[in-house]
């Protein structure tokens, strides 16, 4: 098997809110293209570590960030990094769907017009919400406000307001502890579509949800990374004593 | 209601004599302690009372008064009449001449308070440190407390001299000063409600608009604003209200002259500064010249009236969408 590209890397990262540290001493890389798994119990770390990567956490003033978190081997946190700049490249899906309250189809093409996208709207407004698999349902009523829709329907307009900006790597922080079960697969069947296309990141609290959609797994205890492989590998013969008792659903 | 404050203990902790603990049992709610609840209850219903019964009589005062005087002078002659000399002949009663000198103050206000109110509460709510917001907050609040009629000197020793060293034509009483203090007076009003709509917008739709790409200016304007705008435009009206029942500035600083004109260099009247005018003057009560007071006064209360129950309208509209 040929050894996939490292698309994001942290070193020795710890992230501090004051003076508690959230994240301690995580080295991890994820692969390309490959769906990746952050596991752990609550307040564990798994979202901060996920903001970490687009720095989403800058918009906190009191996080401090040390050792390095690296976007094709450059530092993100280095002086000449623009966060607008990563962002156009790392896209996030937060917990709570938050489409803006503005039509379904300015949703989709708000943040590409204003970084630069001059093709055809309609037709990126088309293609994103297709490959969100949410055409079919919205496509009669593209000028309704995206708070008419109904709670999975939302999260799959912010997955295709991210898409529409065509990033490499999508973030993606417990995208359906908000959704019912039907939209939870849902999604689920869409990242796994996905896969093959971006470098997706996800942060859940749902083994299940983990084994069924990661090819790789991170298990976070307190702020420091356990165990991290392959998802197979991490659910079946986990290495490290915590790990194996958090998968089996012995704690958290 | 009443059996439920019998029912529940004294959220004070203040156990009435003969009960320790205020407690032992469901019969130890003394008489004494159910008395006093009555008593309580009666006495914040008076002052509920009081307050409403005060208003009624003012507008009823209003009502009768002007009522006297609709019976002179025809509403539609007040109303669309281009001419206000009620105290000497020939007579007119028409108002649009006030009418026109509060809209002229209120709109200059507006001009002045609504870019300046909407850019402080963007910085405050969107870009300024936590520590600069705690500095600059009160500090427009402080700016909300400062008596009307220092505002009024401020536009006749400061802002007047500087309008007629820039055009020499205007004139000692004028309207432009005055909208300009009217202005800086409700400044803060529109500063402080902008800013709380600003801030109510869920910080979860800032991070979606964050992680986008968007930068700081591109999500207050493009995201925040528009979230926020129902809220933004119910401190704009609320403002304005204010403006337009705004009365020791312009009494000072706007002239007595009631005239229609669209030059905010000259003197103008406003339907306030009349009520001043006349409520100060030897006008003997009774007259039609005394009326007319109630009549304009009518005629504001209406607008403010109006202008608020909009706000309130829309603020309402703004909540349901987001709570």
């Amino acid at each position: 098997m040929v050894k996939p590209q490292t698309v994001l890397e942290t070193r020795n990262l710890t992230i501090r809110y004051g003076d508690s540290a959230a994240v301690i001493d995580v080295s991890l890389r994820i692969p390309a293209k490959t769906v990746t798994a952050i596991i752990g119990p609550s307040g564990c770390g798994k979202s901060t570590l996920l903001r970490a990567l687009n720095r989403m956490n800058d918009l906190v003033s009191t996080v401090s960030v040390q050792g390095e978190a690296l976007f094709h081997g450059k530092n993100l946190y280095a002086s000449d990094v623009d966060p607008v700049e990563l962002r156009q490249r790392i896209g996030m899906v937060f917990q709570k769907p938050n489409p803006f309250p503005k039509s379904i189809a300015k949703n989709i093409s708000w943040a590409p017009l204003l970084n630069g996208y001059r093709g055809d709207v309609d037709e990126l407004v088309e293609k994103s919400l297709r490959q969100a698999a949410l055409w079919h349902e919205v496509k009669h009523k593209l000028n309704d406000s995206g708070l008419e829709l109904s709670g999975g329907q939302q999260q799959r307009l912010c997955i295709a307001r991210t898409l529409a900006m065509n990033p490499e790597v999508i973030l993606l922080d417990e995208p359906c502890s908000a959704l019912d079960p039907a939209s939870t697969s849902r999604i689920e069947d869409l990242l796994v579509e996905l896969a093959g296309r971006y470098t997706i990141v996800i942060v859940t609290h749902n083994m299940q949800q983990a084994a069924r959609v990661s090819d790789y797994t991170a298990f976070l205890c307190d702020g420091r990374l356990v165990e991290f492989g392959p998802t197979d590998r991490v659910f079946t013969r986990p290495e490290n004593s915590e790990t194996e008792a958090y998968v089996t659903g012995k704690f958290g | 209601m009443p059996v439920l404050s019998q029912v529940l203990p004294s959220p004070s902790p203040s156990p009435s004599p003969g009960s320790i603990g205020g407690f032992d049992g469901l019969g130890s709610v003394s008489r004494w302690q159910r008395g006093r609840e009555r008593m309580v209850v009666a006495a914040l219903f008076l002052c509920a009372l009081l307050s409403v019964l005060t208003t009624v009589a003012i507008v009823t005062v209003l009502a009768t008064e002007a009522f006297g005087f609709f019976r002179e002078v025809g509403i539609l002659e007040f109303i669309a009449g281009r001419e206000w000399t009620p105290l000497f002949n020939p007579r007119h009663f028409g108002v649009l001449p006030l009418l026109g000198g509060t809209v002229m103050i209120a709109v200059g206000a507006g001009l002045v308070a609504i870019p300046l109110g909407l850019g402080s509460a963007l910085y405050l709510s969107e870009y300024a440190s936590s520590g600069v917001r705690t500095v600059v907050k009160p500090l427009l609040e402080i700016l909300a407390g400062i008596p009307t009629v220092v505002y009024g000197y401020f536009a006749l020793t400061v802002v007047t001299p500087a309008l007629r060293y820039l055009a020499p034509e205007t004139r000692i009483f004028n309207a432009a000063s005055a909208a300009i203090v009217v202005g800086i007076m409700i400044l803060p009003m529109v500063a402080s409600l902008s800013d709380d709509a600003l801030r109510s917008v869920p910080r979860s739709l800032k991070e979606g608009a964050y992680a986008l790409a968007a930068t700081r200016l591109e999500v207050s304007t493009g995201v925040v604003l528009p979230a926020a705008l129902s809220g933004v435009f119910a401190s704009f009206v609320l403002a304005l209200s204010r403006a337009v029942g705004e009365t020791m500035a312009v009494t000072l600083a706007a002239g007595a002259t009631p005239q229609l004109t669209m030059n905010p260099l000259e003197s103008i009247q406003t339907m306030t500064a009349y009520i001043v005018q006349i409520s100060l003057g030897d006008t003997p009560a009774g007259t039609i010249e005394y009326r007319t007071i109630f009549a304009v006064g009518l005629l504001l209360f209406t607008i403010t009236l109006a202008m608020n129950l909009v706000s309130h309208r829309i603020v309402r509209g703004f909540r349901e969408r987001y709570e």
